[in-house]
């Protein structure tokens, strides 16, 4: 089997085809299979609304919804999520109106820097869309991959349950 | 991350082939593979993945209890499964300690124990479980009892070209339960981890296992132990006596996180422990 020159990590693999479907758009691109799926969201398709915070999957900023589950999207390659559906934060609103989650978010200020909210919004978005009805200590439990360095966590929960609470009475 | 080339087989007899190759790293949930390619502490040239491999991911049960695991089963779905929870609960609690449920979404059982950390949160459940993994490979494939697995840290009797396919776990305990020592709620890496798991009647146990991970460098059984338990009456002195006799089977070292001495005093609490609430549950 021929395999490419990896010194220095400088020479490309050959490129994958890849169709995704983020937040209800098709996507046919070819991307390096070394491509996270964060990168391929904000570079290939230009969605910069997901943050890349450590990396390493430890703060949660990268958090989009693969298939209907939260996941963090730094650990994933790009060629893996071929076939998927994905939403990232960009998807969240339709026609105009923001999300409850993201609403709430506003309305309590569950941000301070802004930099975590699009994971924590994510991450809450799959937790609510599972099950609305979840104790305080539920969420907080349930949030714990999300990091805020503002330490901004209250109003964050907040929200979070504020959201909850309203998706759950009107569902 | 350096380049890589990127397989996506559709049968174990093509994984296995291309795996055995050198420089091969296979992709399950990539929660390990994927921060190590960043951070260049792995370099392959090709990376197999298995999720378009069918029938990998399945959780089955009987009606004794028994149940198998696809190797590929994500932590989160062995965590909510309602049969594991029931029959072999120290292993749902144990995948429940996993990294964030973002994480437990992608991480895999499989990727869990075949990356060989001595910590993993999946491994002191699977121990006490008795589990056996099955294992593919070109010329068919073997089957091994879950503590003759692990050679060291990192290290499995794994050959090139093996792929673990599922554990299967025989007809349970009536109670366990896993403590992993820790101090962040989520997002840590167990000190130690201990899983106990208990047969009783009438006040007598009459089958024990003791299950222990980040204590040496391989997980480990705790044998002196569980034969000093079996067939004598429950006290509190016997459980002490098997906490001693758990932590004399160790061999911890020091590090960041903590030291020797504290690992080894901790797996003497903490299986006094699991063993009182195993009892209480079984």
């Amino acid at each position: 089997m021929s395999r490419s020159n990896t010194s220095f990590g400088l020479q490309t693999s050959p490129k994958h085809p890849v169709s995704l479907k983020v937040n209800g758009d098709e996507h046919d691109l070819l991307i390096e299979p070394r491509k996270t799926l964060l990168a391929v969201l904000r570079d290939t398709i230009g969605l910069t609304g997901t943050k890349e915070g450590c990396s390493t999957g430890d703060c949660g900023a990268c958090t989009v919804i693969v298939d209907g589950k939260a996941v963090t999207s730094c650990m994933v390659l790009g060629v893996t999520a071929s076939g998927k559906e994905i939403t990232t934060i960009e998807g969240l609103a339709s026609e105009g109106e923001l999300h409850p989650i993201q609403q709430a978010f506003i309305d309590t200020g569950g941000y301070q820097c802004g930099f975590c909210t699009p994971g924590f919004i994510m991450a809450s978005k799959a937790l609510v869309d599972e099950n609305p009805n979840r104790t305080e200590e539920e969420f907080r439990f349930a949030l714990g991959g999300n990091i805020c360095r503002c330490t901004g966590y209250t109003k964050i929960l907040e929200a979070v349950l504020q959201a909850a609470e309203e998706i759950h009475t009107n569902s | 991350m350096k380049s890589f080339e990127y397989f996506e087989p559709t049968t174990l007899a093509e994984a296995s082939r291309l795996f055995a190759e050198e420089h091969a790293q296979l992709l399950a949930g990539g929660t390990d593979l994927v921060i190590g390619m960043k951070a260049y502490t792995e370099t392959p040239q090709s990376v197999i993945s298995l999720q378009k491999i069918q029938g990998l991911d399945t959780i089955t049960s009987d009606s004794d209890g028994s149940i198998t695991i696809g190797a590929m089963t994500k932590v989160r779905d062995v965590e909510l499964s309602d049969d594991v929870q029931k029959h072999h609960t120290a292993l749902a609690e144990g995948a429940s300690e996993i990294g964030s449920i973002q994480i437990r979404n992608l991480a895999t059982i499989g990727g869990n124990i075949a990356h060989a950390s001595p910590a993993a949160d999946t491994v002191a459940g699977l121990l006490v479980a008795d589990a056996r993994v099955d294992i593919a490979s070109a010329d068919g494939g073997r089957s091994v009892p879950i503590n003759e697995l692990f050679t060291g840290p990192g290290q499995t009797v794994l050959k090139p070209g093996e792929i673990i396919t599922q554990f299967r776990l025989p007809s349970p305990a009536s109670g366990s339960h896993y403590i992993k020592h820790k101090i962040r709620e989520v997002m840590d890496l167990a000190f130690i981890g201990v899983a106990s798991a208990v047969n009783v009647d009438n006040g007598t146990i009459t089958d024990a296992r003791i299950g222990l991970a980040a204590v040496a460098p391989t997980p480990i059984r705790a044998t002196e132990a569980e034969d000093l338990l079996k067939g004598k009456e429950i006290t509190s002195e016997l459980l002490e006596q098997a906490g001693e006799a758990a932590a004399a089977a160790t061999s911890p070292i020091s590090d960041l996180r903590c030291s020797a001495e504290h690992r080894k005093e901790m797996v003497n609490v903490f299986t006094r422990r699991t063993l009182q609430l195993a009892i209480d549950r079984a």
